[in-house]
């Protein structure tokens, strides 16, 4: 879910953009030139995913898949996830441009998280690169959720009961985040395992 | 799937010079967005709205975008002037609506609507292309430009690859539920989705290569800015420097 124009406050604003732009300096730095069309290309994939509804009971979810977007590109998710939803921004106007910054945080931090543990026991087995795609989708959807919840929350006090509301809406998502990540990243593990790196 | 709706036209909006566009737009974004005078952002609101009118958008289209902006905003109407606290305005069963609340919600409404608005009538006529472009001159770095670039373009291959196999599930008599069943196989289509287009653009990258290409992004578009792009520019600044006046209570 993205945040809309002028909900945040000014400080929560600022940090968003001075947290962003340390993750997209780190991302351009480590960015090779051959890499670029790997991360375009998962960026994309990441944009087309989140159109993409899935039945759950009575209504739909739109996918995030942020766990796996950071598992497959690391630092990058950063400049990656600014410009996904920069392009939201101008083409479909989901979220806006002074919150650019506090997205892209609730989007790539979790799944610079989600890299960051997945990459501690990739490669071991088969069964347990699948519990951790798992667990690294299912969280990095949590973490958002807790991101968004707390940049509400630091806006003001009103914001509590929105905050919680949201934040219950993002746990049925985790659960199928989760599973969507197994069955992905163990399909590309199969089928092209040098999408997923050295891994 | 994704297309640039608001970029086809004739309107003197869609000939001003990009570059320019991006500049007014993000100082207007920042002073609305950050802005609490109820009369400042009315206004905003209104020149935004005056702005659309003259752009000459697809107007179903504009209402469609400003419906799914207002959602959200549309819920928060419920909470917010119950959790606000302050002066009384009315009661709801055990629930009591503040004043301070009401307008607070009312102030989120004008900034978010004010501020989408802009964004549709002075960046979405822009060509992507033209975007980037402007972005460029504004001393974006190199690599994201070029990666924006490249994110733009493979969007619609995706798309089109997104559909092909959207098709090809459909005709083998998939049907959405809840399930593992489904979830698995929307997974497998990700999954396609990311290896096929993977292996495009390797393939692309190599033909790009093979044809000199040193990871620069060399400016084509060559603007100009005209005798309107600077009454545009001019009127934008003051416009701005009006709305931070009334923020800060320097006049009325």
């Amino acid at each position: 879910m993205h945040i809309s124009e002028g909900v945040l406050s000014v400080p929560v604003l600022a940090s968003g953009i001075a947290l962003t732009a340390a993750g997209v300096t780190i991302g351009l730095k480590k960015m090779k030139d051959q890499d670029i069309p790997k991360i375009a290309v998962v960026s994309s994939a990441l944009f087309i995913a989140s159109l993409i509804h899935i039945p759950l009971g009575p209504t739909s979810v739109h996918l995030i898949l942020n766990g796996v977007g950071g598992i497959l590109l690391g630092w990058q998710i950063f400049p990656s996830y600014l410009l996904i939803l920069l392009l939201q921004a101008i083409l479909l106007q989901y979220g806006g441009l002074t919150v650019l910054g506090v997205n892209t945080i609730i989007f790539a931090l979790p799944g610079l998280i989600s890299w960051l543990l997945f990459k501690t026991t990739a490669g071991k087995s088969e069964k347990l690169d699948g519990i951790m795609a798992f667990i690294c989708g299912s969280l990095a959807v949590l973490l958002s959720g807790i991101l968004l919840a707390f940049s509400l929350m630091l806006t003001g006090e009103s914001w509590l009961e929105v905050a919680k509301l949201a934040l219950l809406a993002h746990l049925p998502v985790m659960v199928i985040e989760g599973i969507v990540s197994y069955f992905c990243l163990l399909f590309i593990k199969k089928v092209k395992p040098e999408l997923l790196g050295g891994m | 799937m994704i297309d640039e709706r608001f970029a086809k036209g004739v309107s003197w909006i869609h000939q001003l010079d990009p570059r320019l566009k991006v500049i007014i737009t993000v100082l207007m974004a920042v002073v609305i967005a950050t802005g609490n005078n109820l009369v400042m952002l009315t206004q905003a609101l209104i020149l935004a709205l005056l702005l659309l009118l003259s752009a000459g958008l697809d107007f179903r289209l504009v209402l469609k975008r400003i419906l799914i902006i207002n959602f959200f905003i549309f819920f928060i109407w419920f909470m917010l002037p119950f959790t606000y606290g302050g002066t009384t305005l009315f009661q709801l069963g055990p629930l009591t609506a503040s004043r301070e609340g009401v307008f607070y919600a009312l102030r989120i409404t004008l900034r978010s609507n004010a501020v989408m608005l802009i964004i549709i009538t002075l960046i979405a006529t822009s060509t992507i292309s033209a975007l980037m472009h402007a972005l460029r001159y504004l001393y974006l770095p190199e690599k994201l430009v070029y990666l924006l670039f490249l994110i733009y373009r493979y969007l619609h291959v995706l798309g089109r690859e997104f559909k092909k196999l959207n098709n090809s599930i459909l005709l083998r008599g998939f049907k959405s539920r809840t399930g593992i069943h489904s979830y698995k196989t929307y997974a497998y289509l990700i999954g396609m989705l990311f290896i096929k287009s993977y292996e495009r653009s390797q393939r692309v990258y190599e033909a790009m290569l093979c044809r000199g290409f040193k990871g620069k992004f060399y400016i084509m578009d060559d603007f100009a800015v005209s005798f309107y792009d600077y009454i545009f520019l001019i009127t934008g600044l003051l416009a701005v420097a009006w709305f931070i006046l009334l923020e800060k209570g320097v006049v009325f």
